[in-house]
């Protein structure tokens, strides 16, 4: 099937990518009015990642605090030239997110897979959740592009912070599969929303 | 067989994008980022895309958490910037014998066995140095010991081996530049962005195997000045270089 590309780039990465860069230069400088501005600029896609890995309204917050302290704190070894910075800054609250959520699950269910099953919906009805969630138009209609496994698997992985090993097990699929769609999938995204790194 | 495991690898770099890889695959995965180009390449555009998800997604905070964040960050100390790309080598797994070993008979060959061998350079400068030798080799073949190591910008190569459980680290650097007279290279121990004093390098030479002054199991750092001679109580210059040890 011959995805689509994109007619114009989107909105977001042209209004946040150069601020947040330049915001970044200044708060590596220890300039906190420019944090304030940074803040703003980034926060609503900051809490919105945690909150969907997280759920927990108090808990994502804890989160997102943590994540805008170690933004501030490590703001000195962002580098312009491996990526924007609100790409760095999302990705950071992601891996914060899912290091929480899994860090929750050592204490509580690794031992019983049968309640990680439990505990988690079934995926079409997160898929279903994920997606009215979505505010931008591009990426339900890019995620529509994606087969049913790639969407599910993705999904799975990134707005709940499973592993690929978890996904594999909840969606009965062999492990190299679920590797391989969610990086056929990611592709597939990456081609219809024509993102560039 | 390399060719199905680097392939295999390969195939991780959307589990990895969205940090779906477990711990223990994700460091295998994140050593041969560094020797494959094209996959480090494919990670960030992965990355980048995994990010839109997020965006897609925007939620705001409450107000109150800008205050509390704003407020905060005034009072946290910001990381210095990166000085030189350093790597870190944990030797928790190998049995301390086999370390002796192979310093005692002095193994040089083969990829795998590089720690060994720089290991037994060190010794070797240790032995040199004909002091604190016994303690600067227990500490590199303390059983926790880890490896941090890189080059500063001018070339010199250094590698501090930290042992938690004997509280100490050793310093091992080469090709330092010869400085003017009246200038000394001081040792820097970082506790949280206070810099503690942990000795000096003394002598003329380019390779120094010291042990580092001072207890090394709280500190998240180490540094390197050029101070005036008898050294200083905190550094009066920027530092050469910087290392982040490992938690």
């Amino acid at each position: 099937m011959p995805v689509p590309r994109p007619a114009r780039p989107i909105a977001a990465a042209a209004e946040h990518g150069p601020s947040a860069d330049a915001l970044l230069v200044q708060v590596a400088r220890g300039d906190q009015d420019a944090f304030g501005e940074l803040y703003d600029l980034v926060s609503g896609a900051v809490f919105g990642t945690i909150r969907g890995v997280l759920r927990d309204p108090a808990q994502s917050e804890e989160v997102m605090q943590e994540v805008m302290i170690q933004v501030w704190r490590t703001a000195p070894r962002f580098q312009a030239d491996k990526g924007s910075g609100m790409n760095w800054v999302l990705t950071l609250a992601h891996r914060r997110a899912v290091d929480r959520v899994r860090s929750e699950q050592a204490t509580v269910d690794r031992d019983h897979k049968a309640a990680l099953l439990d505990s988690t919906p079934a995926y079409d009805h997160v898929t279903e959740q994920v997606e009215a969630r979505l505010e931008r138009q591009q990426v339900r209609r890019c995620l529509r592009f994606l087969t049913q496994l790639q969407r599910e698997a993705v999904t799975l992985a990134y707005y709940r912070g499973l592993t690929y090993r978890e996904v594999a097990e909840l969606l009965g699929v062999p492990l190299g599969t679920v590797k391989t769609r969610l990086r056929d999938g990611l592709i597939r995204l990456r081609d219809c929303m024509g993102v560039e790194a | 067989m390399r060719r199905a495991d680097s392939a295999g690898l390969h195939t991780a770099t959307g589990a990895y994008a969205l940090h779906a890889l477990p711990d223990n695959e994700r460091g295998s995965f994140e050593r041969h980022l560094v020797d494959c180009g094209a996959c480090a390449q494919e990670v960030r555009e992965l990355q980048a895309t995994a990010v839109r998800l997020g965006l897609a997604a925007t939620v705001r905070p409450a107000p109150e958490v800008r205050n509390r964040v704003v407020e905060r960050i005034r009072h946290i100390r910001q990381e210095p910037p990166p000085v030189a790309q350093y790597r870190t080598h944990r030797l928790r797994r190998l049995p301390r014998f086999v370390l002796a070993a192979a310093i005692a008979v002095g193994v040089a060959g083969g990829v795998a066995f590089w720690q060994y061998r720089e290991a037994g350079d060190a010794l070797a400068g240790a032995e040199h140095a004909q002091a604190g030798v016994a303690e600067v080799s227990r500490v590199l073949t303390a059983s926790d010991a880890t490896y941090t190591s890189g080059r500063t910008k001018d070339g010199a190569r250094t590698t501090v081996v930290v042992s938690r459980e004997r509280d100490q680290a050793v310093l091992l650097a080469s090709g330092l530049p010869a400085l003017p007279k009246g200038k000394v290279y001081q040792l820097w121990f970082d506790d949280a962005g206070t810099m503690r004093d942990a000795g000096l390098l003394d002598g003329d030479t380019r390779t120094h195997t010291v042990l580092m002054h001072g207890p090394a199991r709280a500190a998240s750092g180490i540094g390197i000045t050029v101070e005036p001679s008898g050294g200083s109580a905190a550094p009066t210059s920027a530092p050469l270089m910087l290392m982040e040890l490992p938690a």
